[in-house]
């Protein structure tokens, strides 16, 4: 009783969240939905696409007798490209992702959650098959997968700084890494360097505090990171903004740098910006990925 | 000091101020402290350094402005004084001397503080003092000033002047050293005034302080013709003008101002001024006293008794067998109209004289006995009012007829005259308005009181000079003679509604009152006090405040008229029996008079320039540095980011309003079970009690799906109750009983369903009852709760059955009796039920003794805090009680649903038709 007296109520409300995320997700992919209309090209499939007639270098095998006897020419069958992609999300659960500067914005990790699920919805019902990176959650197709891609996504994790995990990578899929990408570099570049051998493509996205691109601090102040595993004082902190503006673009040349060289694409997204915008974005970038 | 009229209380703290320079350097070395941010960033920062040039120090602003504080603060203590008068001090010891008498009432906070003033600058010149009051004196004892400041409230005016033995006790006490004097003189004569200061001038210096403020008081009250008059007096230069209330009783009992009037008086020195009060008879009996408004003084406060209260009338009547005929009875109209505001008293009249009443009625009646006739005469003569109806019997006897009664006003003519009936001629006459000389002056007559018939008078030589009221042709339809001290009225009608219509109406009432019947002074004569011995009731002090007097020796009534006051006789109200007397600072007629001071002593009216304490000065300002501080180092600190917040933290700093404290206070437990106990003061048993019910909890946590959060004490003088559906009240012997309040709010917790569970924790030593200390404070906290009748529990009681099956209630004690709101008596047995058809609701008490907290009691691991009994039997007999806990629990929360399980069998029943 008394050593967890609101576990319940907690419990409630957690759970409370889960369709709540699902549905605004849901919400979110709608919008992106009604502007697309689906994959229409010709691939491996069941489904009928089109005929068309023979070009140079079909093989005789294409050709669809049947509807070539109908005419003079000579017609190929081509099927709806039905070949499901793999997509694996690596969504940064550290604790420098729970991090919101005022109390009106949400943390970078709910925008990232909130992202991870819209576009895995649009990518689900697309009819592609999503999941996790590492070995938890392989990717599967399904209504069923948006509820466990849910139930997984709001873990959250105990290290101070994400470190990607590139584990188990499907070769040739997809992946999508959403985080703030404030960690170790190294680990980044040599998780990105890893999908890349095994000729996995896919998104990068940063998402940022907008406290964290403005440093609008000053002052004497210790700064601290979310776990307080670091912490760096200064005496007057606007007398640093500059400086660490600085690091932060190089930061993020570096990921563009990185994301070139590996054939990925980079954005980044604030915390105060719309979501629509970066979803938009996420998913021309995943279809891009072709 | 310095050219300025500097002094220091205390300079050696001055030596502080060398340490400033040394604080300069420290302040200045230490930068103010850091915030520490949650910041993700921080990564991107680690190895980034400071620019030397950064500010790492304290600005010469912020550092000039704590030096200030420093320098305030150190000044502050070291008691600086300002004295604009360098007068310089004798050196001899002061004698303070005050009157002390009623007079210095309204004077004295101003007095007060002069003499406060006297002694603190007394002793920083290092002089020793003494203080003599003069109603009350004592042998002067000179002691350190400072010693006296602390006790001048002790020495607040009384409500007597300084008698002529109190001054020469003085005189001969005073020391024979040389002392100088300051008289705080209430500035009233008195005997032994001159003696004493000449005694004073003879050892030293004397001055003189003596308010120029008038001087008002209340003499006496007078009620004549049904009009209360009130005579002041003011003494001293000046006009004034002052509010004069009436305060009494209003219907409900609270003490208000009946009647307020506006007294001025004129310039000069000595003014008498009176007020008049016109106030219904009803309203004049609920006066308690006379108040000059503002003015704190026992002399502006004049208390009433029976003078202008009830009186007693007696009603003769003529013996009649007029059963059931109460509209009829001549004096029912009579008895209505002074119930209210007078004692009647009925019987014959020789049983009615020796009581002396006041006023003595004759309803009709003609024929008196020569023996009474004598006596009503001499008591008649004596001052009393005799008042007479006319009637049918009056009419038809000889009564007055052919020479005066001395009983009646007039001669009366044979038979009376009826008129505007069937048998006669004209109209019913209706009243004459009344003169303006008379008693019933300016009294107003009704247009519909008609006289049917009446008796008529003799037209004699002095008939004119008794007429008091007459019918609208002349004929007198009130008469009066005065015989001795009293008088006889006779009314020439009936004093039912046979003959008129005035007895219906409320001009009666206001006949009788300016008769005086209703209430008159009737002179305190010395003879009737001799020998009485009376009891204070309520006493005034010096400031005019009442007090319990009830604990004062009684007086001598002859004192009690004539004596002066003293500490043995207090103004104020006393009581022998069922009479009351009330003896004010002035008696009637007695006057009072200022002193006149000889023209060789300085005297001044106190608003000397004192010497000014300025530490209070320098400590605010010390204070409201600390402030501007704190703000200015929070914005150096970045923590004030923009001028809003900061204009709100100033605010909130600044103006602390007292709702603060209110708005802070949450209630908890409102969304979520709380277990509750009273508090009892007492530290240890307080803890016990949160202990058990911790252990309850968890027990009940554990077993059913009762999950309450942690116990919560409850402050019954503060907190709301209505969120704990449980009260564990655990006894102990020193506990205080809650306040009025606080019962209140107990008995509306019980008729709303709380129930609370009274522990007496004594069932190893004794029953329940009286016998123990616990087991009576019980008792006491109990008296003022509303709690039903109580029964032991009986077998079949709901408590028995909410989740366990119990039939034992044991705790730390395995005692018999636990005590539950009675079953109904009746609560029958329906055949084949195991259970009677109980009460619904939940009994809104449990008592027990078992000390059922101890057997709960865990820490916060689960341990057991008490041992209850021994070995496996213990911790069964512990089993119990928990299961006792849960199901008292489970019977506060779900009431008697276990108990409607009783109509299951019916139910089934009729469903298997």
């Amino acid at each position: 009783m008394s050593a967890h007296p609101q576990l319940r109520r907690r419990a409630e409300a957690a759970a409370a969240r889960l369709p709540a995320l699902l549905a605004r997700a849901d919400t979110l992919a709608n919008t992106v939905l009604l502007g697309e209309h689906g994959r229409r090209r010709s691939g491996l499939g069941d489904d009928f696409w089109q005929y068309r007639p023979v070009q140079p270098g079909d093989s005789y095998r294409m050709i669809d007798w049947r509807r070539s006897a109908k005419s003079d020419a000579q017609f190929v069958r081509q099927k709806e490209w039905q070949i499901a992609q793999s997509v694996a999300l690596w969504i940064d659960d550290a604790a420098s992702m729970r991090y919101a500067s005022h109390k009106d914005l949400p943390t970078k990790a709910d925008r990232a959650r909130l992202l991870a699920l819209a576009i895995s919805i649009l990518l689900i019902r697309a009819g592609e098959r999503v999941g996790l990176t590492g070995p938890t959650l392989p990717p599967r197709r399904g209504d069923g997968q948006i509820w466990r891609l849910t139930e997984a996504l709001m873990q959250d994790g105990a290290t101070d700084y994400g470190v990607p995990e590139a584990r188990a990578l499907i070769p040739r899929s997809r992946a999508l890494f959403i985080s703030d990408f404030l960690g170790d570099f190294d680990a980044f570049e040599f998780a990105l360097a890893k999908a890349a051998d095994r000729g996995v493509r896919g998104v990068i996205l940063q998402v940022l505090d907008p406290s964290e691109a403005e440093f609008p601090f000053r002052g004497r102040t210790i700064f601290e990171s979310m776990g307080a595993e670091v912490f760096h004082e200064t005496r007057k902190a606007n007398e640093l903004k500059d400086r660490y503006q600085s690091r932060l673009q190089d930061r993020q040349r570096q990921l563009r740098a990185l994301a070139r060289a590996t054939g990925w694409q980079y954005h980044w997204h604030h915390t105060d910006a719309p979501v629509q915008s970066a979803l938009l974005w996420l998913y021309r970038a995943m279809e891009r990925g072709h | 000091m310095l050219g300025l009229p500097l002094a220091f209380s205390a300079p050696w703290v001055l030596t502080a101020l060398i340490a400033l320079p040394i604080l300069w350097f420290l302040l200045r070395a230490v930068p103010p402290a850091p915030i520490r941010k949650r910041f993700p960033g921080v990564v991107l920062l680690l190895g980034l350094q400071d620019d030397e040039s950064t500010m790492d120090r304290t600005p010469w602003w912020l550092l000039l402005m704590r030096m200030l504080l420093i320098a305030a603060v150190i000044i502050g203590f070291s008691g600086p004084v300002l004295q604009p008068d360098g007068a310089a001090p004798s050196g001899r010891p002061l004698l303070v001397v005050m009157d002390g008498d009623w007079a210095a009432g309204p004077g004295w906070a101003r007095d007060r503080a002069a003499i406060e003033d006297a002694l603190a600058e007394a002793e920083r010149t290092g002089r020793t003092a003494a203080m003599l009051r003069l109603t009350a004196p004592e042998p002067a004892q000179f002691l350190p000033a400072g010693v006296w400041v602390r006790r001048v409230a002790e020495f607040a005016p009384l409500p007597w002047t300084p008698s002529e033995t109190g001054i020469a006790t003085a005189i001969s006490a005073l020391p024979d050293d040389d002392f100088d004097t300051l008289w705080v003189s209430s500035g009233l004569a008195y005997v032994g005034r001159t003696d004493m200061l000449a005694a004073l001038e003879a050892r030293g210096q004397v001055a003189v302080l003596q308010r120029a403020a008038p001087l008002l008081a209340l003499d006496d009250v007078s009620l004549a013709d049904g009009v209360l008059t009130l005579s002041t007096q003011k003494l001293g230069p000046g006009a004034a003008a002052q509010t004069v209330s009436v305060i009494g009783e209003d219907p409900n009992g609270a003490e208000v101002a009946l009647a307020q009037a506006e007294v001025q008086w004129g310039a000069a020195r000595a003014e008498q001024s009176e007020v008049q009060f016109a106030l219904p008879a009803e309203m004049r009996g609920r006066i308690s006293h006379f108040r000059i408004d503002g003015v704190s003084s026992a002399g502006a406060r004049f208390m009433t008794d029976d003078r202008i209260r009830r009186r007693e009338v007696a009603l003769v009547e003529v013996r009649g067998d007029r059963e059931g005929l109460e509209l009829l009875s001549p004096t029912h109209f009579l008895r209505q109209a002074l119930v209210e505001s007078a004692e009647v008293i009925d019987g014959a009249i020789p049983d009615i004289i020796p009581a002396n009443p006041d006023v003595i009625i004759l309803a009709d009646v003609a024929a008196l006995a020569p023996s009474e006739e004598a006596r009503l005469l001499e008591w008649t003569e004596n001052g009393g009012l005799l008042l007479r109806f006319a009637g049918p019997q009056m009419a038809a006897s000889d009564l007055s007829r052919a020479e005066e009664n001395p009983l009646m006003p007039v001669r009366l003519r044979a038979g009376g005259r009826t008129v505007g009936g069937a048998m006669s001629w004209g109209e019913p006459k209706a009243l004459a308005p009344f003169s303006p000389q008379g008693p019933f002056a300016g009294l107003k007559v009704p247009d519909d009181v008609r006289v049917t018939a009446q008796v008529l008078a003799q037209p004699d030589p002095n008939l004119a000079d008794r007429v008091l009221a007459e019918l609208n042709d002349g004929t007198p339809l009130v008469t009066r003679k005065p015989v001795g001290a009293g008088q006889v009225v006779l009314f020439h009608v009936t004093a039912n509604a046979e003959w008129s219509g005035l007895p219906l109406s409320g001009l009666f009432v206001q006949m009788l009152d300016r008769l005086a019947v209703l209430s008159a002074g009737s002179a305190d004569a010395a003879e009737i006090m001799a020998g009485t011995i009376w009891t204070p009731i309520e006493v005034l002090d010096g400031l005019g405040r009442i007090q319990d007097g009830q604990t004062l020796t009684g007086v001598e009534g002859a004192a009690l008229l004539s004596a002066p006051l003293s500490a043995a006789l207090r103004p104020g109200v006393y009581r022998d029996g069922g009479k009351t007397a009330a003896r004010n600072v002035l008696r009637k007629g007695e006057k009072i008079t200022l002193f006149d001071w000889p023209a060789h002593v300085a005297i001044s009216e106190g608003a000397a320039a004192t010497a000014k304490e300025l530490k209070p000065y320098f400590l605010s300002l010390a204070l409201v540095l600390l402030l501007a501080d704190t703000l200015a180092a929070l914005i150096l600190a970045g923590r004030l980011s923009n001028w809003r917040t900061a204009l709100i933290a100033f605010a909130l700093v600044a103006a602390p309003s007292p709702g603060d404290a209110q708005a802070t206070g949450t209630l908890p437990g409102t969304d979520e079970i709380a277990l509750a106990y009273v508090l009892t003061g007492n530290a240890a048993l307080d803890d016990l009690s949160y202990a058990g019910l911790y252990g309850l909890s968890d027990m009940l946590y554990m077993r059913t799906s009762v999950e309450p959060v942690n116990p919560v004490g409850v402050d019954l003088a503060q907190d709301e109750l209505a969120f704990y559906p449980f009260l564990y009240w655990p006894i102990s012997p020193d506990q205080s009983l809650p306040s009025d309040t606080a019962y209140e709010k107990l008995n509306d917790y019980l008729r709303s369903g709380g129930l609370i569970l009274f522990d007496t924790r004594d069932a190893d030593v004794a029953e329940l009852g009286a016998s123990s200390p616990n087991g009576r404070k019980l008792q006491a906290i109990a008296r003022a709760l509303d709690i039903p009748a109580l029964e032991p529990v009986p077998g079949d009681h709901v408590l028995t059955r909410t989740f366990y099956l119990l039939q034992d209630f044991p705790g730390r004690y395995a005692g018999r009796g636990v005590w539950v709101e009675a079953a109904p008596p009746d609560a029958e047995q329906i055949e084949g039920m195991p259970f009677r058809n109980l009460n619904d609701g939940v009994t809104p008490v449990v008592i027990g003794g078992n000390d059922w907290a101890a057997a709960w009691a865990t820490d916060t691991r689960g341990t057991h805090l008490y041992p209850v009994g021994r070995g496996s039997t213990g911790a069964r007999q512990r089993e119990l009680a928990y299961r006792f806990g849960i199901n008292l629990i489970m019977h506060v929360l779900t009431g008697n649903y276990k108990s409607d399980q009783v109509h299951v069998p019916a139910l089934l029943d009729r469903l298997g038709q």
